[in-house]
């Protein structure tokens, strides 16, 4: 991969973040019955470490649904919430203060975990065709799986089994959230294409090709 | 010295070593499996986060070593010996090797976490390292800890606390 890409390579991606996000914001929108916001995606390539510590370091617990992109532009996406925000949502959706986990058993609740994997299959499947609808590529999420634990062992769990794992990534990393100062709730989506994805990208969109 | 004992952090694909009294650590290991290897007599123990097993099957040409059991755990015990421990001494701890996610597809070379525990305890005893204790694979994310002055291994997850081996 080319570690270096040019301001219009930069411009397209954060494009497509905004695209992508901005479709998945809409969907939660209209689930929640409640205003979302989007903040302007950006486009980093970090190392694997990086990306963790942004999450806010190896030993915070998420709650992440992966999937597995198939198609022209395979790649790897991630809809990352923290475990309060997930139950937030959880408690919005089914008007009912369950906990993910259960206090005693530690458990996790079925329940809530069930309704974190089809919320995050709404806003991923939206992310998707709206990238899919721009690049007119042809890009199929996997079923979705739901990680709920330490962001080391899950962020590197869903590149490791899904993908071949290079030791940078380019991320295209976007922020969608209600503004309820109570019950705010904030998710995070990355998308990092497989190495091989970037000229299709680029080329799909007409600026393959380096400045 | 008045240096504040030190927890040594190692992070993913990364080897460091660490003498009594500082200790060791490496967080959110899911299907990585972290190897301590230790010498107890001379209180040093080293610690690698190994992510995958077999650095000849990489396809990248451009290869972080510490990224792979075959090669990690060379550079480690090279380190080990450099810093005093003695070959005939070392030992080992393993903790890690989950399965993070329950994919549908029953792809068994997938499995990544069985494969670095095998590639990881197969290397171990090509260097005759004996392994005294491990916490493998199960489904949860582990954070570990390691005391070279007590040679025990704190090991955290998010539904079970802490326990040691």
């Amino acid at each position: 991969m080319d570690m270096f890409l040019t301001s219009i390579q930069k411009d397209v991606l954060r494009e497509i973040g905004n695209i992508g996000a901005g479709n998945a914001a809409t969907s939660l929108s209209q689930l929640l019955q409640k205003k979302i916001d989007m903040e302007v995606p950006s486009i980093r390539i970090v190392a694997l470490n990086e990306l963790i510590e942004q999450i806010g370091g190896p030993e915070q617990i998420i709650a992440a649904t992966v999937f597995r992109v198939e198609g022209d532009a395979p790649g790897t996406v991630y809809f990352i919430m923290s475990i309060t925000e997930a139950e937030n949502l959880v408690h919005e959706l089914l008007h009912d203060n369950i906990s993910i986990f259960d206090s005693e058993t530690m458990k996790q609740n079925e329940m809530a975990t069930s309704v974190l994997k089809e919320i995050g299959n709404i806003l991923t499947g939206a992310y998707l065709s709206a990238l899919s609808d721009f690049t007119r590529l042809d890009m199929r999420p996997s079923i979705p799986y739901l990680g709920i634990d330490m962001a080391g062992a899950v962020i590197v769990d869903g590149l490791l089994e899904l993908s071949e794992v290079v030791d940078y990534a380019l991320i295209i990393d976007t922020k969608i959230s209600s503004n309820d100062p109570t019950n705010g709730i904030n998710g995070q989506f990355f998308y990092i294409p497989d190495a091989d994805s970037f000229n299709k990208l680029f080329s799909s969109l007409g600026i393959n090709g380096h400045e | 010295m008045n240096k504040h004992d030190q927890i040594i952090k190692v992070g993913i694909a990364d080897l460091n070593i660490a003498k009594a009294p500082d200790k060791i650590r490496t967080s959110g290991l899911g299907s990585c499996v972290g190897v301590i290897i230790y010498d107890e007599k001379m209180k040093l123990g080293g610690l690698a986060h190994i992510m995958l097993p077999d650095s000849q099957q990489a396809k990248l040409t451009n290869k972080n070593n510490y990224k792979y059991a075959d090669t990690a755990i060379q550079i480690l015990v090279k380190k080990m010996l450099r810093h005093g421990a003695r070959q005939f001494a070392l030992q080992a701890k393993l903790a890690g090797g989950a399965q993070m996610f329950k994919f549908a597809n029953g792809n068994d070379m997938m499995r990544i976490g069985p494969r670095n525990i095998a590639a990881v305890k197969k290397i171990l005893a090509q260097y005759r390292i004996p392994i005294i204790a491990a916490d493998v694979g199960g489904s949860s994310g582990r954070t570990i800890e390691f005391d070279p002055a007590t040679n025990r291994l704190k090991i955290r997850t998010v539904n079970k606390g802490e326990t040691f081996i």
